[in-house]
């Protein structure tokens, strides 16, 4: 064997070692420095809002600006109406528009369908408050939690509509055939065979949707407002949990800002809750990928 | 074939369907015209005008965006300059390096930090970030590298910069998920003529990895340009809601998305809100003009296998 | 019928006694993916500048074996071996040898072809020069003609040799691959069946290029292509249940094996 006319020096070799070394070590180092954010926030939130959190917090209304203590209890109530609201308005267009996907649509149509789905999930929320103030506020001359729940339940929309169709699509073809083959109407079909097996998937979905907007801020500022009382009337402005956090967050007053991060924990939790649960129902379905 | 007794609910539920799937497409063209409506004063008064000057008094009625465009632009690209490089890195840190038992822990921390609402974010960025950028980071900055006009000028702590790291530990998530996909999507096949060759691990990255992926991460950071675009809350909190167009990174700034938040509901003239409307017809298009990018990026890519978005 | 180690020592042993140079030194030597045990107790001498084919069913080992052999098998997590491997000499696992510095002179040609998209025809088989420091224009020009030309590609691309990889036909990628592990001047070229996702005539070009490749580099391939390996090979290992069975000079373990186990195998009985 001729001995090679361009044989790598060994310091070269050594240069080429370190080199692949240090980026190794960076490569590392950003991975750590990625998830640190994750709990450095977590600390702070329990840290700052654990103390503050009291019954209290969770039973009073929130008291007159510059007064001392007080709770977060309507802002409480008010989240878990306006996601309900939102669930209400946003899962059926969701959950048909995922079945039309699976069982109907053309492959150009779906092209187009989800190309606007991934579209529209990239929609700035402030959007869609400007939007539904227009729709809703204006014409019915008044901030309303009605207005709140459309808002994010139009941002439920592409989501459920995309997690229900990938869940459809796994229901085996032969269990369609079947049902077909028995004589059954389609739309039967896909209500009991297609749905049914899939009706766990379609869940999950929902949640994942519910945890993405249960945070969200920006969508109902002009729609739902909020407010330091209890509401009895859904035409009526609601209080949320981030609108208060916002609020208090940028007040002046430390018992507020106390508060805000007592606020903040129990959102945290519950979006925590909910990914949990996403987890729990998901995990017979990984073994997929 | 159905029973032909069944054709008529048969056809009722696939219009049911057909409805809420086509309200996707509605819902688009819908959000572009109310915006348009809520915004036809202020275009009807400034025209085209609206979107070059840099005049922002609601005293005076005179509206312009230039100050909202110049701050969305200038925190996004510092949040990109910044997400993108960590992203890229951690993505092929899950990819390439970590033990398989490492891999789900991250992942799962990484998906936990994409659920933590722009709000606290705000918050956190208020009480915990933006002193320690003040008096740590800040102060660093401007006496290393204070010859650049980028870091001159007071101190505030609430600044463009603040809202610009703000944004990028929100978009890093999606872009490290996103470039995830698109280097598991890079076949084996090529990593292994790399090794064969006898390349370094992180050879095998730049000449296999990487430079097959580079379509697709650049559609990933497109996509985190989308999302970085549109941050709201976070953003109003710490960036100093002041519009004004700074060189420097320590200054106050305002973006298209915190303008909106923070005026909308004091906007107190027709003229006013219809100039609100205008900046988020603005914000509107950019954001679907860049995630439609982003989409076509990606799929286009994507020919090993999908590359699934959210 | 159960192969032993033994039976394998004694084929080798029955090898003409020529004095010729061996490039594969392998004594005793295993190999575990986790529990499962994929090679046992494999003792060969893979003589120099000629063609080796190595045979067998499907699941024999007979991947695992080559892979081994430029330590491409590490890129699989949870790989375990004992037993003792030697390249002209080295030891392929002794202290302080570097996997990267084995596989430069070990090169290795797969399944399917895979050049570099994003390269260019000439980046493509310059690469692995660049990645060593090469940085002499006259030498890598003369590196890249000598390359294509002794992968016989040479009269096929010399006037696009700036077109990507990826735009030439499936034969010609694959000697494009040959040709990229030529340049950075390796002693010894792993094939993994290399011709089994080619047409009849790309594999023809490919096996006639194996013939002249032996003048200067020693060749093992793995094929599953009975036909393949007793056209174009030397000697041949038949590997079984991740034993070698029979080593020996190709025409003899294609018309009078020894083994009953190797017999029924080139015969088409099984596998």
């Amino acid at each position: 064997m001729t001995e090679s006319p361009y044989l790598p020096t060994p310091q070269f070799a050594r240069w080429r070692k370190a080199k692949s070394s240090a980026v190794t070590g960076i490569l590392v180092a950003c991975a750590l420095a990625v998830i640190a954010p994750l709990f450095l926030v977590i600390y702070f939130l329990l840290e700052k809002g654990f103390s503050s959190l009291d019954w209290n917090f969770f039973t009073q209304l929130p008291k007159p600006t510059g007064e001392v203590g007080g709770g977060m209890a309507n802002a409480i109530v008010g989240s878990v109406v306006l996601l309900a609201m939102a669930t209400v308005f946003g899962v059926p267009f969701g959950i048909f528009g995922g079945i039309y996907l699976a069982e109907y649509g053309s492959d150009r149509a779906n092209n187009w369908i989800r190309f606007a789905a991934d579209v529209l999930n990239g929609v700035p929320s402030i959007v869609w408050g400007m939007v539904v103030y227009l729709l809703l506020v204006v014409p019915f001359k008044g901030f309303s939690a009605y207005a709140g729940g459309v808002a994010l339940g139009l941002m439920m929309v592409p989501l459920v509509m995309r997690t229900t169709e990938e869940v459809l699509i796994l229901v085996p073809q032969s269990y369609r055939e079947a049902a077909l083959a028995l004589g059954v109407a389609r739309w039967k079909m896909i209500v009991v065979i297609v749905v049914r097996t899939a009706l766990k998937g379609i869940a999950t979905g929902v949640i994942i949707a519910l945890a993405r907007i249960a945070g969200e801020t920006a969508p109902l500022l002009f729609t739902a407002l909020g407010n330091t009382f209890w509401s009895h009337n859904l035409k009526e402005p609601i209080s949320a949990l981030p609108l208060q956090i916002f609020a208090y967050g940028l007040s002046p007053y430390d018992d507020w800002h106390r508060q805000a991060w007592a606020g903040a924990l129990v959102l945290m939790a519950l979006i925590i809750v909910l990914n949990v649960t996403v987890r729990v129902l998901s995990r017979d379905r990984s073994k997929t990928d | 074939m159905p029973a032909p007794g069944s054709r008529g609910p048969d056809i009722a539920f696939k219009w049911v369907a057909m409805f809420a799937a086509a309200m996707i497409v509605v819902l688009i063209v819908m959000v572009g015209w109310e915006l348009y409506y809520g915004s036809r004063l202020a275009i009807a008064k400034f025209g085209a005008g609206f979107l070059w000057s840099s005049e922002w008094d609601p005293v005076l009625e005179r509206f312009g965006a230039l100050p909202f465009i110049f701050g969305t632009l200038v925190s996004s690209l510092i949040a990109l300059l910044i997400a993108v490089p960590l992203g890229v890195a951690t993505a092929l840190f899950l990819t390439e390096l970590a033990p398989l038992k490492m891999r789900q822990p991250i992942i799962i921390a990484i998906e936990m930090l994409a659920a933590v609402p722009s709000v606290i974010f705000g918050l956190w960025g208020i009480f915990v970030l933006i002193p320690w950028l003040r008096d740590s980071l800040f102060v660093w900055l401007k006496r290393f590298l204070g010859f650049l006009p980028l870091f001159q000028g007071p101190i505030y702590g609430l600044s463009m910069l603040a809202a610009g790291i703000i944004i990028a530990i929100m978009i890093l998530p999606i872009v490290t998920s996103i470039s995830r996909e698109i280097l598991r999507s890079v076949p084996n096949l090529q990593r292994e003529a790399a090794y064969a060759l006898g390349a370094t691990r992180w050879e095998v990255l730049k000449i296999a990895v990487l430079s097959y992926a580079r379509r697709g991460l650049f559609g990933a950071a497109v996509l985190g340009l989308g999302r970085a675009l549109g941050e709201t809350m976070a953003v109003t909190m710490v960036i100093g809601n002041r519009p004004q167009i700074s060189a420097s990174l320590f200054a106050p700034g305002y973006t298209l998305a915190s303008v909106v938040a923070n005026e909308f509901t004091e906007a107190t003239t027709d003229l006013y809100q219809s100039a609100l409307f205008e900046i988020g017809l603005v914000l509107f298009a950019v954001a679907i003009l860049v995630n439609a990018a982003a989409q076509v990026m990606l799929k286009s890519m994507s020919g090993s296998g999908p590359v699934k978005v959210n | 019928m159960k192969a032993s180690p033994a039976q394998a020592r004694t084929v080798e042993a029955g090898l003409p006694a020529e004095a010729e140079e061996v490039a594969f030194d392998i004594k005793n030597f295993s190999l575990w993916y986790g529990q499962r045990q994929a090679l046992q107790d494999v003792t060969i001498r893979i003589p120099a500048k000629k063609v080796t084919a190595i045979i067998g069913p499907s699941g024999c080992g007979k991947s695992t074996f080559l892979r081994a052999l430029n330590r491409m098998h590490e890129l699989t997590p949870g790989t375990r071996l004992e037993g003792s491997l030697r390249h002209f000499g080295e030891d392929l696992y002794g202290p302080g040898v570097e996997a990267v510095a084995i596989r430069r002179r070990v090169g290795m040609v797969f399944q399917k072809s895979n050049p570099f998209p994003t390269m260019s025809i000439a980046e493509n088989v310059l690469v692995g020069l660049r990645l060593n420091g090469v940085r002499d224009k006259r030498v890598l020009q003369s590196r890249l003609e000598e390359s294509l030309h002794m992968a016989a590609l040479w009269d096929e691309v010399k006037d696009v040799l700036n077109r990507p990889g990826t735009s030439l036909s499936g034969g010609q990628q694959q000697r494009l691959c040959i040709a990229r592990s030529l340049a950075v001047q390796p002693e010894t070229l792993l094939m993994d069946e290399p011709c089994s996702a080619l047409d009849p005539l790309a594999t023809a070009k490919i096996e006639e290029l194996i013939q002249t490749l032996r003048e200067r580099y020693t060749v093992v391939i793995v094929t599953h292509n009975m036909q393949q390996a007793a056209r174009c090979s030397d000697r041949t290992a038949f590997f079984y249940l991740g034993r070698l069975i029979e080593f020996g000079n190709t025409r003899n373990i294609f018309t009078s094996p020894s083994n009953p186990q190797t017999e029924a195998y080139v015969s088409g009985r099984f596998g």
